[in-house]
This record gives C-alpha cells, structure tokens and sequence, in this order.
C-alpha cells in the first residue's frame, strides 16, 4: 500500500518537472515531437532508476560509513557522469536495437538536473532502498508523463498561428503553465 | 574597458535567464519571492565566478579527453564550499532554496561558460565574464521573483504594495512560476523585435 502512495503521489501530486521544477530543461528542449518525447523518457527512467541504486549504496556503505557526507555532491555527480558513460557502452555490446533507440539521448542525461535531484532527494528523505528503487522509477514515470503529454500538446501548437513576441519559449512555457495547472488539480489525492 | 564589454555582455546582450534560455531549474523553482530568487542569483553567481578564476588557470594543465569531468569537480568543489558557508551563515536561506543549491553543479550555465568562455580566456576576463552572467542571472531571478511575489501576494521583498486579499495566489505555486516567465520573455522578445 505505501508503494501505491508513493507511485501515486510521485507521478501526479508532486510531478518532478510540473511541481518540483527539475528537468526543465530536457522538457522544453526535447518537446518538439512526441516520438522523441517518448525516447527520452525511456533513457531518463533506466538511468534514474539504476543511478538512485548505485547512489544509495555509496552514501550507506562509503559515505556514512566512513562518516564523507559533505562529499555528497561531488561523489553523486561524477558517478552519474561515469554511470551514463557505462550503460552507454554496455547497451551498444548487449542490445544494439536499444541502444539505437536510446542513445542519442543518453550523453544529455548527466546534466539533467532530475537524476541528481532524486539521487539527493532519496537520501534526505530517508528512504530505503526498494522504496527509494519505487521512487525513482514512478518520479521517471512522472516524468514521462509530463514530457509526452507537452510534447502532444506542442505538436498541435506548430499548426496555430502563434502572435510574433509568443513564437517559440514563450507560448512553450504558457502551454506548460497550464498543463501545471491541470496537474494541481491532483494535490490533495494522496 | 574591454573587461567591461565583457561584464555587460552578460547582464544584458546575453542574459542567460531571457536571452540564452539556460538553467531554467532554478529559475522557476525558486523565485516564489524576490528576495529566495536574489539569494539563488548570488549562490549561482559566486559559483560561477570561482569556477571560472580556477578553471582558467588549469585550462593548459589539463588534457582535451578529461575536459569537462575536470570542469564537474572543480565546480563542484565550490558548490560544496557553498553548501557549507550558506548552512552556517544563512541557515534559513539555505533551507528555502532546499535542493537547489547542490543542483548548481549541473546548472547549465556555469559549465557553458566553463566550456565556451574560461576555458578560451585569462583569468582576469573570466572573472568578468563569471560576475556578468551571475549578475545577470541575479537580475533575471530577481526580476522574475518581485513579479511573482506581487502579482501572488501584493508585496516586493515583504513590503506590502498591495492588500493581501487582492494577491493570486496561482503566482507564488508552480503554474504561476511557468506562466510569469513566457509573458516576460515574450515581452523581451517583442521589444527586440521593435527595435
């Protein structure tokens, strides 16, 4: 049951981009089509899901075992960056077809500040580590949720006659405002 | 004089929340008042200058291959230093801006400038460069903060302008922060298109 919630509220009460502002910037930038859309939010949750268990064993069995914990931030950052790297070359040997459904996504992924967020969000709230793995996994849901609904959205945007000043960012993030306001609409369910 | 150019490049021909559209996280995630978007601003700013200074300085020492893991730790480095100072000088700050503050490391400004200015440039311009942007970052932030905090609850930095009850509370959550942001740039975009 407390798994249910936590899905539950990851991907529709506290949406990651629609209410907590992380991974904005592969949102507006890989929101043009929604196959791309789809594409990327495939790549955001297999890596957040394997960062999130990769971190978490490092901050229990290195970080606070050996009492490290201002080293946090940079530990976190460059085994994400390494990470990424891995799975990329890992995906080329094991499964060619994912990797070419996947990869040019994947070198974006480091700086996408949501893998980092979650990383450090599991471990501030104390999470163990199934539910941290459920976590990550439902926020990557959310995640892409968000992107292939905006992504939908957007598509149909491209054929309307946008006024001059609004082409572009602007009308992007208006349309995102709205589809926030639509998300608020969940607070309160869980 | 020409770090000067520099300087101004930053703050306004390329301000990096209006103009180059980069780290887009923090700027809607913590501009809920005008004062928590300065402090983000200024974190960001010290940042970026300090990564800038260092980064300039090593750029011959390090290997083209291990480029940008090097700019990581070195802007990571002083990432940390800032969580520190800021948990012992402004805890209550430090608390608001919450996960934002170690989220600068992949701020997409401070490693742009790292990669696209200080690792070109000496040490004394970088500095200019990092000042520049994080003050033009700083602006955008606050700017985009006052908005929010007035059109929401009536106040600019906690003074009352207007009554409370006139205030819409939609600006201070989230789908106020994205709708704020597209009429300013569009209005940006529309004054430059004028000229």
């Amino acid at each position: 049951m407390e798994y249910i919630l936590i899905f539950i509220s990851a991907i529709f009460v506290n949406n990651i981009v629609l209410s907590q502002f992380l991974g904005i910037c592969p949102f507006l930038g890989v929101s043009k089509k929604v196959d791309t859309a789809i594409g990327m939010s495939a790549a955001v949750a297999f890596v957040l899901t394997i960062a999130t268990i990769v971190t978490f064993l490092i901050q229990k069995f290195v970080l606070d075992a050996f009492g490290l914990g201002y080293l946090q931030t940079i530990t976190f950052i460059l085994v994400i960056a390494a990470l990424v790297q891995m799975v990329e070359i890992i995906l080329k040997k094991v499964s060619p077809a994912l990797y070419q459904a996947l990869g040019v996504f994947l070198p974006l992924i480091t700086t996408n500040c949501c893998i980092l967020g979650v990383a450090i969000l599991v471990i501030q709230k104390d999470f163990d580590l199934l539910t941290g793995v459920v976590y990550a996994f439902s926020t990557a849901i959310g995640f892409g949720l968000a992107l292939v609904l905006f992504a939908g959205l957007r598509e149909q945007m491209s054929l309307v006659k946008v006024p001059k000043g609004m082409q572009g960012t602007p009308i992007a993030l208006i349309t995102a405002g709205l589809l926030a306001m639509a998300f608020m609409g969940f607070s309160g369910v869980v | 004089m020409n770090n000067f150019k520099v300087m101004m490049n930053g703050i306004i021909k390329e301000n990096p929340t209006f103009v180059l559209l980069l780290g887009m996280c923090p700027t809607l995630g913590t501009t809920s008042s005008a004062i928590n978007g300065m402090g983000m601003g200024l974190a960001t700013m010290f940042v970026l200058i300090c990564s800038n200074v260092v980064i300039s300085l090593i750029k011959n020492l390090i290997p083209d291959m291990v480029r940008i893991p090097s700019f990581i730790v070195v802007i990571a480095s002083f990432v940390t230093l800032l969580q520190m100072v800021m948990q012992a000088y402004v805890p209550g700050l430090y608390a608001t801006l919450g996960l934002f503050i170690p989220l600068i490391v992949v701020n997409c400004i401070v490693l742009g400038r790292a990669e696209a200015f200080a690792a070109k440039n000496n040490a004394v311009a970088s500095m200019f460069d990092g000042l520049g942007m994080g003050l033009g970052f700083t602006l955008g932030l606050t700017l985009l903060g006052a908005i929010r905090e007035f059109l929401g609850t009536g106040k600019i930095f906690d003074l009352t302008i207007l009554p409370e009850e006139y205030g819409m509370l939609v600006f201070v959550l989230a789908p106020g922060a994205f709708i704020a942001l597209g009429y300013l740039i569009a209005l940006i975009n529309s004054f430059k298109k004028a000229e």
